[in-house]
């Protein structure tokens, strides 16, 4: 059979300025780069080229540029040449197309349709760099009226556990297996500087993120890697995964050639078989049977950790919140239909699921309607990009976002969407050694500790321009968004009001 | 060497919250808590230690022993769904029969099962370096005994039902009964037992027939042949992707 | 042709800015109220016309039991409508016009009327209950569901007397040198539009709160979302209303005190309480973790009055002015300090509130009883109904 997938990309070489130290070669774990037998010139293979960029940054002379690969389409909006490519791909294999990353197709990004408030006369704009600006969030669930001696200054029942967090930020789930130890040890790291939480993912915790745990949420889902009362109890949080913003109603599938002696290690199975996640978790097929998981974990952890319960972001989504919240879950996370993964079958990523925009305002408002709201706390992730979409989310209800691919991009990622191959050039989602030891942890976690301040010195100007000098008074307060380009319906769901309104 | 010590509590209808809480106590003193009037009370032995008992007269709750850490649970009459939810180490003995979804993702340990069992028994059963968890049913299974089993020992005397294996990628499941050819689901080979599965196999029906010496026919003894399903690779999705 | 309707409060939210005053007697003796007609008098320039009123403590002594509820009519069909309503759920007592007088600056008053009434005792029954939040429901309905009618003050042995015009305008205009209250608050408003609606000014009460509340809060939306979950219509939108409905909800419903009411909504800061001793430190995250959403943002001023008494509140940063005095059993609140002096020019202990601290004044007889009641707060919905008490408790008999 020929072969009718064209390349996606072309390499562009300026011959003036190589300098022909082959170190594009070296970079790069897809053999694109090579020298030619008989020439000895530096050629490139551009069917190998994923568009990581990591020749084009690791260039001594920035001698390299990726390209689209120029071939005209057929000329119809309807046979792209993207979709064409797609058919001939499965008419050559049989296959389910798989990809990674985040939902790329133009879907409404909702976000930026939100304008933010400022003060201006009627009340004043407060300057962060010299009044306080609290970011400061807890998470956990909490009595709808607290009974306290107000002459002794003691709380007289104690509250559930909660899990402090100096900034409105946390990282959300990636195991171990998925992207590399490195990796995670740089968002761990990140995590214990920053006073926020990283996620192990359901891949178990290796040994050595074991002093971090402090910062970690671990990960139950339907796999059940690595689970046991010790991993359960060691951590800050458990996660109960239901779903992924990526993948709704789907499972895991971290292909046999990851599982190497730490994954399986880690994961509890054996080396080198695909470690696979029923689609559901098999103790719960109702929602009774999630208060059941629940309770198993709090009953594991002596009811001394909070437990979250993520889902990924679809039609029934508030319903379900509010069933969720009536579980015993202490967080209820939310991962919207644009959130990355490692590895998701292509039509399941960019058709299933909600923009977390519209998730995140009808489970608010549903929580709310049902007062409940103030007794569970709320989680949204998914697509947030900066800190403005941090200020959104919590002004359409979060009590906190979660982050992941930005954490990534900020240690290399360039979103080549390649994920599942192993062969991640910036040695994130990848198990082969000499590619993850590409990425220094130490380095990595300054990087992310850089990107979170930044974000949260420019949460801070824009609550401070909204005359906001905590983030409690941020959360849910829809008066500060106003919509721009939005309909009706949107307006509605969404909670606000048109720009101008 | 010290007297192992018993403690004795009458569960009737408290909830699981207060039993388990009950349990715990009971369990820092005694190496053995013996539980009567057990109804439905979930998770007794949740993350049991090793060298600790529970014996329970009546009906245990869903979850019973689930992520047990090498402790010993023996029911007197029969379980609920999920027995030995996520279950470490240890031994789960029921004199009777369980629900559904038996060892859901069991890595260590033993669970015997003097009856039936409900369905998907073993689902997600995996094993990694000396863990080899194994599930033994006298009587017959529900349908997709074995789906998506990664590792670990299954024998089933009884019938088993439809989906036998579904998505297996390691492991074995011994059954007395071979299944007819359309039901051995694609990716899986069955076949006679042969001389190294002899060793683990009769350790299994000799732990069955001494849990239930009087109670039910002996499995060691039979004369039956015993027949094996594998899967052929553990990798049984390789090739279904297209990147 | 015929110009837009402007839309008034609760069909849009309007900022305003504002004078506010207080004074009280904490010995419960009454007095009338041209003092605080004059000491906002002197704050003229802080409102616009658009808005004045005054709350009074005291002022109906013959029917103390009584629910007083003010009501303006803008047409005889919503004093019809909300008479029957009333009637089906009260045994009123006694109702009138109230009196006013002709003032040259008050334009097209409504028709207002005071009822002093008794929740109807089977409906009240029926209802499952207490009677303040029947009648607070009822107060709900009538506001937002008959057109023309707003209820001005719902309280015992209190009154409320606000409309549009200066504040001492509005004064004069109800003769409230005619009244007797042992506490008076008064509010000059300026607001950022004209809609002339006299519901719309302030005070605003409910029950026997009544809140005079200088700035434009920045957590508005987060509060009024944080209250509507419990039944609060913040129907009007204003700022005013949501601090009422927080003191609402945490001093009647949670059953805090008033001064730990107002702790909560301006908290004390994290640097502050990572600072305090280890259990203290807990009680105040506590506080903050579970009543984050009542955290009330942004410059405000606002002084509280009830049975209890006054207090004053200065949010967490100090962004409004708000001074306080005392001369024997008298203690004095405004917005400017020489509207204090205007009314009492020896006044002693003349200082401002601190920002985020409450300065709470209550009447001698109540402070002697709170020294000795418990201190832990009990919320409301723990307690038996009073109306049920004594009459026969449902299910359960003595052998």
């Amino acid at each position: 059979m020929f072969d009718c997938v064209l390349p996606r990309y072309k390499v562009l070489r300026d011959a003036q300025s190589c300098v022909g130290c082959d170190i594009c070669i070296t970079s790069c774990s897809n053999g694109v780069h090579r020298r030619d037998k008989t020439t000895e010139q530096l050629v490139a293979d551009p069917k190998r080229c994923v568009n990581c960029q990591r020749c084009v940054v690791m260039c001594p002379t920035t001698a390299i540029a990726i390209t689209r690969w120029p071939q005209v389409d057929s000329g119809s909006s309807q046979w792209t040449l993207e979709v064409m490519q797609d058919i001939a791909k499965q008419s050559q294999t049989g296959g389910v197309l798989l990809s990674s990353m985040g939902n790329p197709e133009p879907y409404p990004i909702y976000w930026d349709h939100l304008l933010l408030n400022a003060s201006q006369v009627t009340n004043p704009s407060i300057d962060p760099l010299r009044e306080p600006m609290e970011t400061r969030v807890f998470l956990g669930s909490r009595p709808e009226i607290l009974k306290v001696n107000e002459r002794a200054h003691r709380v007289i029942e104690q509250l559930p556990p909660q899990l402090a967090l100096d900034v409105p930020i946390m990282f959300s789930a990636m195991s171990f297996g998925s992207i590399s130890l490195n990796a995670q040890k740089a968002l761990a790291l990140a995590a214990r500087e920053l006073g926020t939480f990283f996620n192990t993912g359901e891949g178990g915790m290796h040994r050595d993120l074991e002093p971090f745990a402090n910062h970690a949420f671990v990960q139950v889902a339907s796999g059940r890697f690595g689970v046991d009362a010790h991993y359960l109890n060691t951590a800050a949080a458990i996660e109960i995964k239901i779903g992924q913003g990526a993948k709704p109603g789907i499972g895991g599938h971290l292909p046999g050639e990851k599982v190497n002696s730490e994954v399986s290690r880690t994961r509890m199975i054996p080396e080198g078989t695909d470690a696979l996640s029923p689609a559901p978790h098999h103790d719960i097929y109702s929602i009774e049977d999630l208060r059941q998981l629940v309770f198993s974990v709090k009953e594991a952890t002596g009811y001394r950790k909070p437990v979250a319960v993520k889902i990924a972001a679809v039609h029934n989504a508030a319903a379900i919140a509010s069933g969720m919240a009536r579980t015993g879950a202490d967080i209820i996370v939310v991962d919207g239909f644009r959130g990355g993964t490692g590895a998701a079958p292509k039509r399941i990523r960019d058709n299933v699921g909600i923009p977390i925009e519209l998730a995140l305002a009808a489970i608010d408002q549903r929580l709310r309607d049902e007062g409940i709201r103030s007794t569970v706390s709320l989680v949204a992730g998914g697509s947030i990009r900066n800190a403005a979409d941090v200020v959104r989310a919590i002004a359409l209800g979060a009590d906190a976002c979660t982050i992941a691919s930005a954490a990534l991009i900020a240690i290399g990622c360039h979103q080549c969407r390649d994920c599942g191959s192993g062969r991640c050039n910036w040695g994130i989602a990848t198990q082969n050694p000499e590619l993850e030891q590409r990425l220094d942890p130490e380095e990595a976690a300054e990087r992310i500790v850089n990107l979170v301040h930044a974000w949260t010195r420019e949460v801070q100007e824009m609550m401070g321009g909204m005359g906001i000098n905590a983030i409690d008074s941020l959360r849910g307060n829809r008066l500060m968004l106003r919509g721009v380009g939005l309909n009706e319906k949107e307006l509605d769901i969404l909670g606000i009001q048109h720009a101008g309104e | 060497m010290s007297i192992p010590t018993r403690t004795e509590i009458e569960l009737g209808r408290s909830h699981f919250k207060d039993a388990n809480a009950r349990v715990r106590t009971a369990l820092e003193t005694a190496d053995e808590v013996v539980l009567s009037d057990v109804n439905a009370q979930r998770y007794l032995g949740c993350a049991l230690p090793a060298s600790k008992r529970l014996s329970i007269y009546g009906t245990p709750g869903n979850d019973l022993g689930c992520y047990m850490d090498g402790g010993t649970v023996e029911v007197f009459g029969d379980g609920q769904d999920q027995v030995g939810n996520t279950m470490n180490n240890g031994t789960i003995t029921i004199h009777g029969r369980c629900g559904d979804a038996t060892g859901y993702a069991l890595r260590g340990g033993t669970i015997l099962v003097r009856d039936n069992c409900g369905w998907r028994a073993g689902i997600n059963m995996k094993q990694y370096e000396d863990r080899c968890p194994a599930i033994v049913i006298g009587g017959n299974a529900g349908a997709f005994l074995g789906e998506y089993m990664a590792g670990g020992v299954i024998v089933l005397a009884g019938c088993a039902g439809d989906y036998v294996g579904s998505g297996m990628h390691g492991g074995i499941i011994y059954v007395r009964q071979p299944l007819e050819e359309e039901r051995i689901m694609n990716g899986l080979i069955q076949e006679a037992v042969d001389t190294k599965d002899e060793p683990l196999l009769n350790e299994l029906l000799t732990a069955y027939d001494s849990a239930f010496a009087n109670e039910a026919p002996p499995l060691s003894l039979s004369d039956t042949p015993w027949y094996r399903l594998r899967p052929a690779t553990a990798r049984p999705y390789s090739s279904m992707y297209a990147h | 042709m015929a110009r837009k309707t402007i839309p008034r409060e609760g069909e849009t939210r309007i900022p305003s800015g504002c004078a506010i005053a207080g004074i009280i007697d904490r010995s419960g003796q009454r007095h009338d109220g041209t003092a605080i007609l004059e000491s906002i008098a002197l704050m003229h320039d802080r409102s616009n016309g658009l808005g004045g009123g005054f709350a009074a403590y005291g002022i109906y002594p013959d029917y103390a039991q009584l629910y007083a509820f003010h009501i303006m009519y803008e047409n005889r069909d919503a004093r019809a409508a909300t008479e029957a309503y009333l009637e089906r759920y009260y045994l009123c007592e006694k109702q009138e016009r109230i009196p006013t007088e002709e003032h040259p600056a008050i334009k097209n008053p409504p028709d207002i009327w005071r009822y002093f009434m008794a929740p109807h005792p089977m409906r009240l029954a029926a209802s499952g209950l207490d009677e303040a939040e029947y009648t607070m429901q009822h107060v709900f309905h009538i506001n937002s569901s008959i057109p023309g009618a707003f209820v001005a003050s719902s309280g015992k042995d209190m009154g409320v007397f606000k409309g549009v015009g200066y504040p001492e305008d509005i004064g004069a205009f109800y003769r409230i040198g005619d009244y007797d209250a042992w506490a008076w608050t008064a509010h000059g408003r300026f607001p950022t539009n004209t809609p002339g609606w006299w519901g719309g000014a302030h005070p605003f009460t409910l029950l026997n709160w009544s809140i005079v509340h200088n700035g434009e809060i920045s957590s508005y939306d987060a509060n009024r979302r944080y209250v509507e979950q419990f039944g609060y219509d913040c129907e009007l939108q204003t700022d005013t209303e949501v601090i009422t409905y927080l003191f609402d909800l945490l001093a009647r419903r949670h059953g805090f005190s008033q001064q730990m009411a107002a702790h909560i909504m301006a908290a004390p800061s994290w640097r502050e309480i990572d600072a305090m001793e280890p259990d203290r430190a807990a009680f105040e995250t506590a506080l903050r973790t579970v009543y984050g959403s009542a955290l009330v943002n942004g410059p405000f001023s606002v002084i509280l009055g009830s049975e209890e008494g006054l207090l004053a509140l200065n949010d967490r940063l100090k962004l409004r002015a708000l001074m306080a005095a005392e001369k024997g059993s008298m203690v004095y609140l405004a917005s400017e300090q020489a509207a204090i002096e205007a009314v009492c020019p020896d006044a002693e202990n003349m200082h401002s509130i601190e920002g985020g601290v409450p300065f709470v004044v209550q009447r001698d007889d109540v402070a002697r009883r709170k020294a000795v009641e418990a201190s832990e707060n009990r919320a409301v919905r723990d307690w038996p109904l009073e109306h049920e008490v004594g009459v026969q408790p449902r299910r359960r008999r003595e052998v």
